[in-house]
């Protein structure tokens, strides 16, 4: 835990956590309506805590908001319930299946969940009224997120503009908003990877069981271990097996996938993480290997 | 656990086009271990599809299409890498026409500025620029790295040249701690490795430097203030009574016992806990985000400042400031704008500026009436509310606001208070 120093200083750690609680605090102070987008996954998890911490005793004082694909990793949604339920936080989820019901986004067999939660997440943010989306994003997981701001302007279309973003200077940041935009809020942009899993270990804080090593029938595709799934049918050559894996990012589970590995406990789960050689995405997510710019291209439509 | 005791730096690089400062980053990412093998292969892969016959590090940062497009960086991007005992955050901020707005963006949050120069070229108008926006901006720690030693036969002559004219240019300006590395950003001379090319260099090597630079000393300490951001009123049965001032300390240290005054109001009282999340703590110092607690029943909202009884900010409707113009349309007297100044909002008037600073030669140029964009000048400005004000040069954080255009939501405008 946080001590204090004979010389002052706080560890990178506290600076970090210092910093989210400050942005929190922020946006609530200053924004009408703020949600805060909880997927179940390790970095919404912290972004969790960090809220918690920021209004503690009072409760979180907004609600969150899961995008549900409609294939989740149940043990996500599991730990998910358990957050919502502890905290006493009030859960909106928008689903990607009620968007297609309601002819929101179009599922043509051929556009991935996850590019279908784009137009379900608009919609959500629309339809409530949210002025401020605060989303887990970190600048070390990609390129174009290492180029946006803590405060991401959308325009009332949810389009960010790469080109035209607000300067942002010191700690002041700049909540303007006109009717019908919003403001995507990333408190942990300066986060990394391995900041993440320190902070968990730190704090001992609850998480979804995939993130550990355990057995999974998995098949091969496009290099990457993805999980058997009634959501997933196997093509031609494709054969599952049973194998020994964890996952380092969640997602929707037919394009996230998982890493050989025995890392059964956080400590060693930071051990692993500290040599690895491959980014998370790109080790595991099928959505960022479309094209070259394809995380910046979905973020232009209104991605988190 | 792995990286919980480490120690933070955030530094921000300035450069221009051709001297090297992708590479160097590049170099810093690659040395440290900090680039993965999927980047590595996807700069690659887009070097080789571009015809190049080298590996174009800048690709690494360059992050967004158009940039890659146009080979060009647009904006300040944010870049990550630790060492055993510190963690970096890296503001790389393009050397571009649209240089001073991105690089006082970068260097507003730095805790040192890395301005690199190309050996052969010597010091250029826009290093000198580069030093006086990151004194302006107070960077506490200035590194010159002399980049391209390789093309100059690792001359010593020639860094010595550039070492003292560059120290004597930094006389008269605001620079307490300089160093100045003879580096090859290309090849790796005393950019981590020290190099074998230089033996008459005896200094540290760029990663030494940064590793070891001494960051802790440069906050205030001394002149308590809490601006409070947030009031925290659970209102639950279990904490019915609950009244805590939630906020980021930005100077001087607090603790239980203290006697403090509240502003604009000017009501006193003693600080009666401290909590951090669900504990309490018996002091708290800058930059720690925590939760003050007053004995008194006082009125305290968002905006208010806490201080000490015997040592607070002055409230000020006059604001004496320098000011970074960020947008095309000038800034001119009469205009008025929305400012944002620690967690308290206002609007402003501008008065008068009174004159525009030229950042090449430091010529203070009084004819003008308005600023351009990134045109720094000096501005008074009248406020419709008070701002609990502090020099820029003794407390970074109240010392500095934010000018936003009313109508389009824009932050125009970086002011840094005089006095």
């Amino acid at each position: 835990m946080t001590q204090t120093h004979s010389d002052y200083r706080l560890s990178q750690l506290d600076q970090l956590e210092a910093e989210s609680i400050h942005i929190f605090r922020e946006v609530a102070a200053e924004f009408e309506k703020p949600v805060l987008m909880f997927s179940g996954g390790k970095d919404s998890i912290v972004m969790m805590r960090l809220a918690e911490k920021a209004f503690y005793p009072a409760k979180i004082p907004f609600p969150v908001l899961q995008v549900d694909t409609g294939y989740d990793f149940p043990e996500v949604l599991a730990t998910r319930d358990n957050w919502v339920d502890r905290l006493g936080v009030k859960l909106i989820v928008a689903s990607v299946e009620q968007a297609i019901k309601d002819g929101i986004v179009v599922d043509d067999g051929k556009t991935s969940r996850n590019r279908l939660q784009i137009g379900t997440l608009l919609n959500a943010i629309e339809e409530n009224g949210f002025t401020a989306a605060f989303g887990g994003g970190r600048r070390d997981e990609e390129k174009a997120r290492a180029k946006e701001r803590v405060y991401s302007h959308r325009d009332e279309f949810g389009q960010w503009d790469p080109k035209n973003q607000r300067p942002e200077l010191w700690s002041l940041y700049n909540g303007r908003l006109h009717e019908g935009e919003h403001m995507r809020i990333f408190p942990i942009s300066n986060w990394t990877e391995l900041d993440i899993w320190d902070y968990i270990g730190r704090e001992g804080i609850e998480i979804p069981s995939i993130y550990f090593s355990h057995q999974r029938r998995v098949f091969q595709r496009d290099g990457m271990l993805l999980s058997e799934s009634e959501h997933n049918p196997l093509r031609d050559g494709e054969v599952a097996e049973e194998r020994t894996v964890r996952f380092r990012t969640v997602g929707d589970l037919t394009l996230t996938g998982c890493v050989e590995s025995t890392a059964s406990t956080i400590p060693e789960i930071i051990e692993e993480v500290a040599v690895a050689r491959v980014t998370e995405r790109g080790a595991t997510r099928g959505d960022d290997r479309f094209s070259e710019a394809a995380m910046e291209d979905r973020k232009k439509e209104g991605y988190f | 656990m792995a990286g919980t005791n480490m120690d933070l730096l955030r530094f921000a690089t300035a450069g221009s086009v051709d001297d090297g400062k992708s590479t160097l980053i590049g170099r810093l990412l690659l040395d440290s271990k900090s680039i993965f093998e999927d980047q590595l292969e996807a700069v690659e892969a887009t070097s080789e599809a571009k015809g190049y016959d080298y590996t174009d590090l800048a690709l690494l940062t360059d992050g967004l299409r158009s940039e890659r497009e146009q080979g060009i960086t647009i904006d300040v991007a944010y870049r990550y890498f630790a060492t055993p005992n510190r963690k970096f955050i890296i503001a790389d901020t393009p050397g571009h026409v649209q240089y001073t707005r991105n690089m006082v963006t970068g260097a507003s949050t730095a805790d040192l500025g890395l301005v690199l120069v190309d050996a052969r070229q010597g010091l250029t108008e826009q290093s000198r620029r580069h030093a006086v926006i990151l004194s302006l901006l107070r960077v506490p720690h200035l590194v010159l790295a002399v980049n391209k030693m390789d093309l100059v036969d690792f001359d010593q002559t020639i860094y010595e040249n550039i070492y003292r004219e560059f120290t004597q240019f930094a006389t008269k300006l605001n620079v307490p701690d300089l160093e100045v590395i003879p580096i090859s950003a290309l090849q790796g001379d005393n950019v981590v490795t020290r190099s074998e090319n230089m033996p008459w260099y005896s200094g540290p090597t760029l990663m030494h430097h940064l590793e070891h630079v001494h960051v802790a000393s440069d906050r205030d300490l001394i002149d308590a203030r809490f601006p409070v951001q947030y009031v925290v009123r659970p209102k639950s049965d279990e904490f019915h009574d609950y009244r805590g001032y939630a906020g980021q300390v930005a100077g001087g240290v607090l603790k239980p016992g203290d006697e403090v005054v509240v502003l604009p109001s000017g009501m006193t009282s003693k600080i009666s806990k401290i909590d951090l999340f669900d504990k309490e703590i018996p002091e708290a110092f800058p930059p720690m985000s925590v939760t003050v607690h007053l004995e008194d029943d006082v009125d305290v909202s968002r905006g208010d400042m806490i201080a000490r009884v015997k040592n607070a900010p002055v409230p000020s409707q006059d604001i004496d400031a320098m000011i970074c113009w960020m947008t095309t349309s000038p800034l001119q007297p009469r205009q008025k704008l929305a400012i944002k100044h620690t967690t308290r909002t206002g609007r402003a008037l501008v008065k008068d500026i009174q004159y525009r600073l030229d950042v090449n030669t430091l010529h203070r140029d009084q004819a003008t009436n308005e600023l351009g964009v990134n045109e720094i000048g000096r501005v008074t400005l009248r406020t419709t509310v008070p701002l609990l004000c502090d020099p820029y040069s003794k407390n970074r954080t109240t010392g500095s606001f934010i000018l936003i255009d009313e109508a389009t939501g824009v932050t125009v405008g970086a002011g840094m208070i005089n006095g």
